[in-house]
């Protein structure tokens, strides 16, 4: 196989990858890494390394859309970056230290989370009237509202010392993996501090280019960005979530949904297997 | 401060942040296009070498390396330079954001904003 067929090739995986991460709204990027090594055998440093380009480009292109509609929260978000960042930072380091091995087993895991996630759905918000106001959420002004019709609805920010660890969390399984950890952050805002779905979906969205970006120079500098690699990987990724956004913007086809996150745990249980069985 | 004079600059704010993202994207998704045209039409016929590590030549690993690279009008060194600039994206709106608070005269999230800018830069300088 020649470089132009190779190139070819791992553009129409991405673009398809990149166009059922739109549709489902699960990201595309988590499966990017699996293809990569399991599909056409690539060191799994060089995938991390492509995988982690195509997630700033998908989620600086959706953030473009959500911020103008005015459902994140821009302060929540700078706020919960400073854990994510410094968690990217120090799982890139983290990356350089540890076998290939155990990433292809984390990162088994953490598919068979995010596949468990979809097939799980959305629970409805755990929101409780009574409890207490966060200090943190008070003193950082983290609490604000989101359009519905024309009317604002205000919302409280809950337990922020607990969402802040998750993050940090998500920031460090990001910059690890190379994958945008939307799954973990929205753990963190959705179960623990209580936003509201839609603002926590989409604040997510806001926080992982920002998140990738702190690990992105770590990665460079150490050789995982490859060009003639992240160049198929990035162009299909961005035209299938472009495509992706294109077909459907609001409903999520359940069956697609189920399909994919189907897939997503095929891919964990074969990378937790190649991982342990030496052969990533 | 009134509370419909933040809502408006706030809504500014909003507005410039989805520009600045959107123009970031697509000049980085062009330059990479660019850089992946004069690649493979150079290197297309050769034989890809991914299954084993060996990690980028140092000049693919900075950003003066990948700058001058581009310069001289490799393939690759176009390729890493769109990549620099989709990653100088979200860098630029955590700048922007500054900014923002600053003419808000939010001091709090000016120093927030702040903190997180300097583990950007400290990352993209290579963590030293």
């Amino acid at each position: 196989m020649d470089i132009l067929t190779f190139s070819t090739l791992i553009f129409s995986g991405s673009l398809i990858a990149g166009f059922l991460g739109a549709l489902t709204g699960l990201g595309g990027g988590v499966v990017i890494v699996p293809l990569l090594t399991l599909g056409f055998g690539v060191d799994i440093r060089y995938a991390i390394g492509a995988s982690l380009v195509s997630v700033i480009a998908t989620s600086s292109g959706a953030a473009a859309a959500y911020v103008k509609e005015g459902f994140s929260n821009i302060r929540l978000g700078m706020f919960l970056e400073m854990a994510t960042t410094f968690g990217a930072f120090i799982g890139a380091g983290v990356a350089a230290l540890i076998s290939t091995q155990v990433i292809a087993i984390i990162f088994g895991l953490v598919l068979l989370y995010s596949a468990y996630l979809s097939f799980r759905g959305h629970e409805p918000d755990p929101y409780d009237e009574n409890d207490a106001p966060d200090f943190f959420a008070h003193s950082f002004h983290l609490d604000g509202s989101y359009p519905d019709g024309h009317a604002a609805v205000p919302y409280h920010v809950h337990h922020v010392p607990t969402g802040f660890s998750l993050m940090f969390l998500a920031g460090g399984l990001s910059g690890l993996l190379g994958i945008g950890s939307g799954a973990v952050k929205v753990l963190a805002m959705d179960q623990a501090m209580q936003v509201p779905f839609k603002v926590s979906t989409t604040t997510s969205n806001f926080m992982i280019g920002v998140t990738a970006a702190a690990s992105a120079g770590v990665y460079l500098s150490r050789g995982y960005i490859d060009p003639g690699l992240a160049m198929p990987v990035m162009l299909g990724v961005v035209v299938g979530a472009l495509l992706g956004s294109k077909v459907l913007t609001n409903s999520k086809p359940k069956l697609l949904r189920v399909l994919f996150a189907g897939i997503i745990l095929i891919l964990g249980i074969e990378m937790i297997y190649n991982g342990m069985t030496g052969r990533i | 401060m009134t509370e419909k004079k933040h809502a408006i600059s706030d809504e500014k704010i909003d507005g410039i942040i989805s520009i600045l993202l959107r123009v970031g994207v697509a000049i980085s998704s062009v330059t990479v296009f660019c850089g992946g045209v004069v690649y493979l039409m150079r290197h297309g016929g050769e034989s890809p070498g991914y299954h084993i590590f060996v990690g980028e030549p140092a000049q693919f690993r900075t950003i003066p390396g990948a700058a001058k690279m581009a310069e001289a009008f490799y393939g690759r060194g176009i390729i890493q330079l769109g990549l620099l600039l989709l990653i100088a994206t979200p860098i630029m709106r955590v700048v922007f954001t500054v900014f923002s608070f600053l003419f808000q005269k939010d001091r709090v999230y000016v120093g927030v904003t702040l903190i997180v800018l300097c583990v950007l830069l400290f990352s993209l300088a290579g963590g030293r």
